[in-house]
């Protein structure tokens, strides 16, 4: 990927872009390539938070391996960890009680609210604006309590085990979560009026990072990514997993293609993820929270693959196990790899400043680009 | 019209910063909203759920007394190695035989709070506390010996 200094045309600067330093967690270089300020080509370097968690996992048991995806996107680490569970289900072939998926699709919803509030914050103080970090964190933090009483972590939550999830839910969780729904309903107009209908805002986004919906699927993207360009890609509509297919969502899908149109997508999906809690909350059935599993788990020989959507887009864990109690082979698909891609051809032929608005919107989380 | 449409933008725009600011505003003047939390200054009342993963500690009762048997269940089912159990064998008033737990060592340094070993006790020998500052000067510090001296199992426990 990395060319030679020498190779590029006269009038052309080469500039660093990302700070380095080994005690900074999640930090991402790019190499640009720039002739007055306009971008001729943009070179993502990575490697810097390398764990090599795919070769750890093949000396993990089944129970143990799902606890280290959460240091990958930990942003959507219930979800990250649902995949591994589903995998790990598909093939022992269990049939996981009715009320584990429940809450863990509640999980999810709560986790994916949580990881687009984040960006939202993130994406408008990358803009220039201080102020919605903060509005955004307090209904963050909100989530975050929610998680630290049920699953007793709020990052890292290692809530989903192969058979179901940990621990059953807190007796608070049912209030807490319908306190959570209507504080975030009367915030959620604040960002409207703050942010998406600030005029120096839409000026930065619109028109910025052009990704047509052709490009969108030969870069791999998914995700909002992609369903800003309009692709359909939404994983819990085209390939339900757990109780998705009985649920009642749609799928937010915008034409634009631009910095806007991938925003917009994130501002809606958030409503439609309360949309989805408001079904489940009241309805969680009775029963168990985990099925009756073994003590030690083997897979039986053969392949898995198990594919969520996360806040950012599709995971995929492809699984390969030779019988034993620990994987022959993981292999994870992570979305911020792909729409990662995108950036070089999104920025070419852009303004420099423009650039914080591109990698913005694409929801970057490097520890997951770089696993 | 060009420059009608350059007026009309402008004034869009003001107004739009208006609606912002007028939300920027109101926090000014709500102090009662803002749920900053002044975190060294308030350790005396901060509560944490009882689920939540600060550290592995051992249960003991009144009398000095566990109830972990030294089945290393934990220690297997830790995916970092944290935790390392040294048996030893006891000596029962019939003369058996019998094995017991001497040094239940737990490197808190290694440890991710995954809760795997607590699940996996028989027992419940095992817990989560709540402590969460873990700031030492020395790292060995963070080796710790969860059985405390002198401790024995409980009467009844397999």
């Amino acid at each position: 990927m990395v060319e030679e200094i020498g190779s590029t045309a006269a009038g052309d600067i080469i500039i660093n872009v990302g700070p380095q330093h080994p005690a900074t967690h999640g930090v991402l270089h790019l190499v640009i390539t720039i002739n007055g300020e306009t971008i001729q080509k943009v070179e993502p370097h990575l490697g810097y938070i390398h764990r090599s968690i795919e070769k750890m996992c093949e000396s993990l048991t089944y129970r143990q391996f799902i606890y280290v995806t959460s240091r990958m996107d930990y942003l959507s680490s219930h979800i990250n960890n649902h995949a591994c569970a589903l995998c790990v289900e598909k093939g022992l072939q269990i049939e996981v009680p009715s009320r584990a998926q429940v809450i863990r699709v509640l999980m999810d919803e709560l986790t994916r609210i949580a990881s687009h509030e984040l960006w939202w914050g993130a994406m408008a103080m990358d803009l220039g604006a201080f102020t919605p970090f903060f509005h955004a964190f307090r209904e963050r933090e909100a989530i975050n309590d929610i998680m630290e009483e049920t699953c007793g972590a709020r990052l890292t939550m290692n809530y989903m085990v192969p058979g179901g999830v940990m621990q059953d839910i807190h007796p608070n969780f049912q209030r807490r979560v319908k306190e959570f729904i209507a504080l975030f309903k009367s915030k959620v107009n604040e960002y409207n009026e703050l942010v998406t209908g600030n005029i120096i805002f839409q000026n930065r986004m619109k028109g910025v990072g052009n990704l047509s919906a052709a490009d969108a699927i030969s870069f791999g993207c998914t995700g909002p990514t992609a369903r800003g360009s309009g692709v359909s890609c939404d994983i819990r509509k085209l390939y339900p997993y757990e109780i998705y297919e009985t649920l009642n969502f749609e799928e937010i899908l915008e034409t634009g293609g631009d910095s806007f149109a991938r925003y917009m997508v994130r501002v809606r999906e958030m409503s439609q993820s309360i949309s989805i809690i408001e079904q489940l909350i009241d309805n969680i059935p009775e029963g168990d929270f985990q099925a009756k599993t073994k003590a030690v788990l083997k897979l039986p020989k053969g392949e898995f693959y198990q594919r969520v959507e996360t806040a950012r887009g599709e995971f995929g864990v492809y699984m390969v196990s030779e019988g034993g109690t620990t994987p022959y082979r993981i292999k994870y698909r992570s979305p911020g790899f792909s729409n990662l891609s995108a950036l070089d051809h999104m920025a070419r032929g852009s303004k420099l400043g423009d650039l914080v608005a591109m990698m913005g919107t694409l929801d970057l989380v490097i520890p997951d680009i770089d696993r | 019209m060009f420059i009608l449409k350059y007026i009309k933008e402008v004034f869009s725009g003001l107004q739009s910063l208006a609606v912002g600011l007028r939300r920027t505003l109101y926090y000014f003047s709500h102090h009662k909203e803002i749920i900053t939390q002044q975190y060294p200054d308030n350790r005396d009342t901060l509560v944490f759920p009882d689920r939540f993963k600060g550290e592995v500690v051992m249960v003991h009762d009144d009398n000095n007394e566990h109830a972990c048997t030294g089945c290393t269940a934990c220690e297997l089912a830790c995916p970092n190695a944290t935790i390392k159990i040294i048996t030893k064998f006891d000596i029962t008033p019939e003369g058996k035989k019998k094995k017991a737990i001497d040094k239940f060592v737990y490197h808190l340094e290694l440890c991710t709070m995954c809760n795997l070993c607590v699940v996996a006790c028989p027992t419940d020998a095992i817990k989560m506390a709540q402590t969460f500052e873990h700031s030492v000067f020395n790292r060995a510090e963070l080796t710790k010996v969860l059985n405390k001296p002198d401790s024995k199992i409980r009467e009844g426990v397999e």
